[in-house]
């Protein structure tokens, strides 16, 4: 990754006549000097903010690994047998999360989940990030009528609703976690395959892609040396962003009863197993749900983390 | 009080991450009714700040920390934004920098000019349409009636700029403020856009605070000039006596690098011995766009002649330069030399090669020995690469001087060669000035040591003083090397100081051809003398 942190801070220098900034023909730091009067930053916590929700999104998603890596760490109880005697019990200091109806803690089949989701989405994001992308960068790079063919293709799976298009997918594979994952993944094949080719179309226009041709690049290595280092940032973007959906899609599957089969702790069969207690035991839907939530919420923002540090960049 | 806008030690300054710095210190000047001042600077200079903090339309992070602006007696410097609303149409127009981008693509030119009066509620709706034609006609639009119903798509860049004159004039401010209003647009057409300009000033008796890189067009148009740089004003008088006799060193140094058809030349002229080949030769070339495939031929659509039977030489060893204005076909020739665009009819031979029935091995075969530099150096250098990989890589590429090592030895001669020190080699191009940018893509081109060198307006996004330093460099690598150049620029007056011979193109075809000093003492076409005649800077009397 060559992406350092610059933010477009606004560029005093005056636009050269083709709207290009061009400082004068110093060193960049010649210019630095400029900088004296020290005065008062505007609203400090505008700055900081983004920067905080950054680092939350971040420590969400390392918490979540630790827990699918050594769940053993994090808490002591056993995530399969329960104690009858303190079946539905509510969140308290013994059980952060509450019991289920046969007295298992709940926050520990979560911790002992995060591993079938979080390989869920990794899997998803996979088969969508290296299909899709293949696709669309074979359709940008090569053009002409295999474009058209893979485009009108990609249409066909666009047109297609995402759970229906899973939901056959899994009937072909059969149920299981990693048919489930992979059933998430083939709906998003499209979105990977569209923006990787607008993106390899986009770079393939530039002026530096000409003048690598131009100093005698042949196709291939102009091809990865070039196009797709500069225009896969944002299918990075994209990825990030399909992790916190097929981890939304693979609970649905899983609350749909064809993800894997219970007893397995897999977030979308907690949901799925506690809605019948809705009534009495509400933590049962409720926090295994806003772990949920708060996982894809920070898949969201590293996504768009990204999208800004590319702008930056360019 | 009789000034249009009194500008009285002005400071701006930008909040950044490091907190905030100042960009223009104590900047004062006065506009008068009718009157013309021109702020001149290179990028960086703070003139475009200036002009934007007197119309209260800083960027995001800016702001005013010191000094006074007063537009027609009033103080304006804390007014508030809806005060400004008032004003800004009303006291002061603004004329933008590139009329391609300025203006609505989804709205009439009508509805554009129709737009200050609708904000302002300052005309009836049903005399809407008369007024706006009034306008238009003003600026010199012909058929402003037609005019007013089509899209900016429609309209050439001069009269995109025309139709935002028109804009700003419309409630009829005493202040224009015009940022570049001429940069974005071909030689012939800046002339007459800065002839309307006086028009109005003339006539209505509009002051003008023109904001400009280019010295010789403020001490054209200009009744003052105001020098800045890095936010300090350098030199402050009237035109003709800043030019004659400017006091401080940096205007003497812009004056000297701008060239204009005052400057003498330093370069004799060279010619090839008789004999030789050419090191191009092309030969009733026509180039064509669109007009193919099913669909362009089921509409029965003519392609576009983009050039239309060029032919010249250029001697082995000197300067060639295609000049004209946008769309006359000069980038469209030097690509097809470069072998990166078919051509309809026509023969192309460069070095002894004939370009147009290459296959593509040989065709990467003669770029070794043929390469071209682009107007952009910001767009055509990959933003991931460190320059010393931007200029290893052609080498790689052909897997000349052996070793990695040996190629990066070489590399970093040739970048020694273009004056970038060792500590930049490890940068990328964003962390590089223009005119550093512009020296990687040389020394990219030049460490294949070619024969050929196609410069695509590689100078005209650069300011003057970075331009000067360009052109000795291509003069005196010409000069070691024996390179034979293929120069494509809108700029006369840069062409007279490089180029051995010249052809003018004009809607395709070559109007006319000859030495270079032939051509600018003694131009046979009509089209050739307007275009010297646009170049400003008059020798001073």
């Amino acid at each position: 990754m060559t992406l350092e942190l610059e933010r477009n801070v606004p560029d005093p220098a005056d636009e050269t006549p083709d709207g290009l900034r061009s400082p004068i023909d110093v060193d960049p730091e010649g210019r630095t000097s400029l900088a004296a009067t020290a005065e008062r930053a505007p609203a400090p916590w505008r700055r900081v903010l983004p920067w905080l929700s950054v680092g939350l999104a971040f420590a969400v998603v390392a918490l979540v690994v630790a827990w699918a890596l050594a769940p053993g760490l994090f808490t002591a109880q056993d995530p399969y047998t329960g104690v009858p005697a303190d079946k539905l019990a509510p969140p308290s200091a013994a059980h952060w999360f509450g019991t289920d109806p046969t007295g298992r803690d709940l926050f520990t089949r979560v911790v002992y989940g995060a591993r079938y989701s979080l390989l869920g989405g990794t899997v998803a994001v996979g088969v969508g990030l290296v299909a899709g992308t293949a696709l669309g960068v074979i359709a940008g790079s090569i053009g002409g009528f295999l474009d058209e063919l893979l485009m009108r293709v990609v249409d066909v799976l666009l047109s297609i609703p995402g759970l229906l298009l899973s939901l056959s997918v899994i009937i072909l594979l059969g149920f299981g976690t990693t048919n489930a994952a992979i059933a998430v993944g083939v709906t998003s094949v499209a979105a990977f395959a569209r923006l990787s080719r607008s993106e390899v179309v986009r770079v393939r226009r530039t002026e530096y892609v000409e003048a690598a041709f131009g100093s005698g690049g042949r196709w291939w290595s102009v091809l990865l040396r070039h196009v797709l280092p500069n225009s896969l940032t944002a299918v990075l973007a994209l990825a990030a962003l399909q992790f916190g959906t097929a981890v939304l899609a693979i609970s649905t599957l899983g609350f749909l009863g064809y993800g894997a089969p219970p007893p397995t702790p897999e977030w979308g069969l907690l949901i799925s197993e506690g809605r019948s207690h809705l009534a009495t035991s509400w933590w049962l839907t409720t926090l295994p749900g806003l772990v949920v939530v708060v996982v894809v919420l920070s898949a969201n923002r590293i996504s768009g983390w990204i999208s800004e540090r590319r702008e930056g960049a360019r | 009080m009789s000034d249009l806008l009194k500008v009285t030690d002005l400071s701006v300054a930008y909040a950044g991450r490091s907190g905030s710095r100042t960009v223009t210190h104590g900047v004062s000047f006065a506009v008068a009714p009718g009157e013309v001042v021109a702020l001149v600077g290179e990028s960086g200079s703070g003139k475009t700040t200036t002009a934007q903090a007197v119309i209260d339309l800083l960027p995001a992070g800016g702001r005013v920390v010191g000094g006074r602006i007063e537009l027609a007696g009033e103080d304006v410097t804390h007014a508030s934004a809806r005060r400004w609303r008032e004003l800004r149409g009303r006291r002061v127009g603004l004329i933008p920098q590139d009329p391609g981008a300025s203006l609505d693509p989804t709205k009439r030119i009508g509805d554009s000019v129709a737009e200050a009066f609708r904000i302002h509620r300052a005309a009836p709706r049903r005399v809407l349409g008369a007024r706006v034609e009034e306008l238009l006609d003003r600026v010199g639009i012909d058929d402003p009636a037609r005019r007013a119903r089509q899209y900016p798509h429609e309209l050439s860049g001069g009269m995109k700029q025309r139709v935002l004159i028109a804009a700003a004039i419309a409630l009829g401010p005493g202040l224009l403020i015009a940022d570049e209003p001429t940069s974005a647009l071909d030689v012939t057409v800046q002339r007459r856009i800065l002839d309307l300009l006086e028009d109005l000033r003339r006539e209505n008796g509009t002051g003008i605070l023109l904001v400009t890189h280019d010295l010789a067009l403020a001490a054209d148009h200009a009744d003052r000039v105001l020098v800045l740089r890095e936010g300090r004003v350098q030199e402050h008088g009237p035109s003709a006596q800043v030019l004659r006799a400017p006091e401080s060193d940096y205007t003497r140094r812009l004056l000297a690098d701008a060239p204009t058809l005052a400057t003498p030349v330093h370069r004799a002229a060279r010619t090839a011995p008789d004999g030789e080949q050419p090191a191009v030769r092309v030969r009733g070339l026509s180039v064509e766009f669109g007009g193919h495939g099913l669909g362009a031929r089921l509409r029965k659509e003519q392609p576009f002649r983009a050039v239309d039977d060029v032919s010249f030489e250029i001697p082995r060893g000197t300067t060639h330069a295609l000049v004209g204005e946008s769309g006359s076909g000069k980038t469209t020739t030097a690509r097809v030399i470069a072998a990166f665009q078919s051509a309809a009819s026509g023969s192309v031979e460069v070095l002894g090669e004939d370009v147009l029935t290459l296959d593509s091995a040989r065709r990467r075969e003669l770029r070794r020995r043929v390469q071209l530099v682009y107007q952009n150096p910001y767009a055509s250098l990959d933003p991931r690469q460190t320059i010393l990989d931007a200029v290893t890589e052609p080498l790689a590429n052909f897997g000349l001087e052996g070793s990695a090592a040996g190629r990066r030895a070489h590399a970093v001669q040739a970048l020694e060669r273009v004056a970038l020190p060792a500590e930049l080699h490890h940068r990328r191009p964003r962390e590089l000035s223009g005119g550093q940018r512009q020296r990687v893509a040389i020394a990219r081109a030049i460490v294949l040591h070619p024969e050929l060198l196609i410069l695509d307006e590689a100078t005209s996004a650069l300011d003057v003083t970075v331009q000067a330093g360009i052109l000795r460099l291509l003069d005196d690598l010409q000069r070691e090397r024996g390179l034979t150049y293929l120069v494509i620029s809108h700029d006369l007056a840069v062409v007279r100081q490089i180029a051995d011979t010249v052809t003018v193109l004009r809607r395709g075809r070559a109007v006319e051809q000859s030495g270079t000093a032939a051509l600018f003492a003694d131009p046979h076409e009509e089209y050739t003398r307007d275009l010297i005649a646009s170049i400003p800077g008059k020798v001073p009397s």
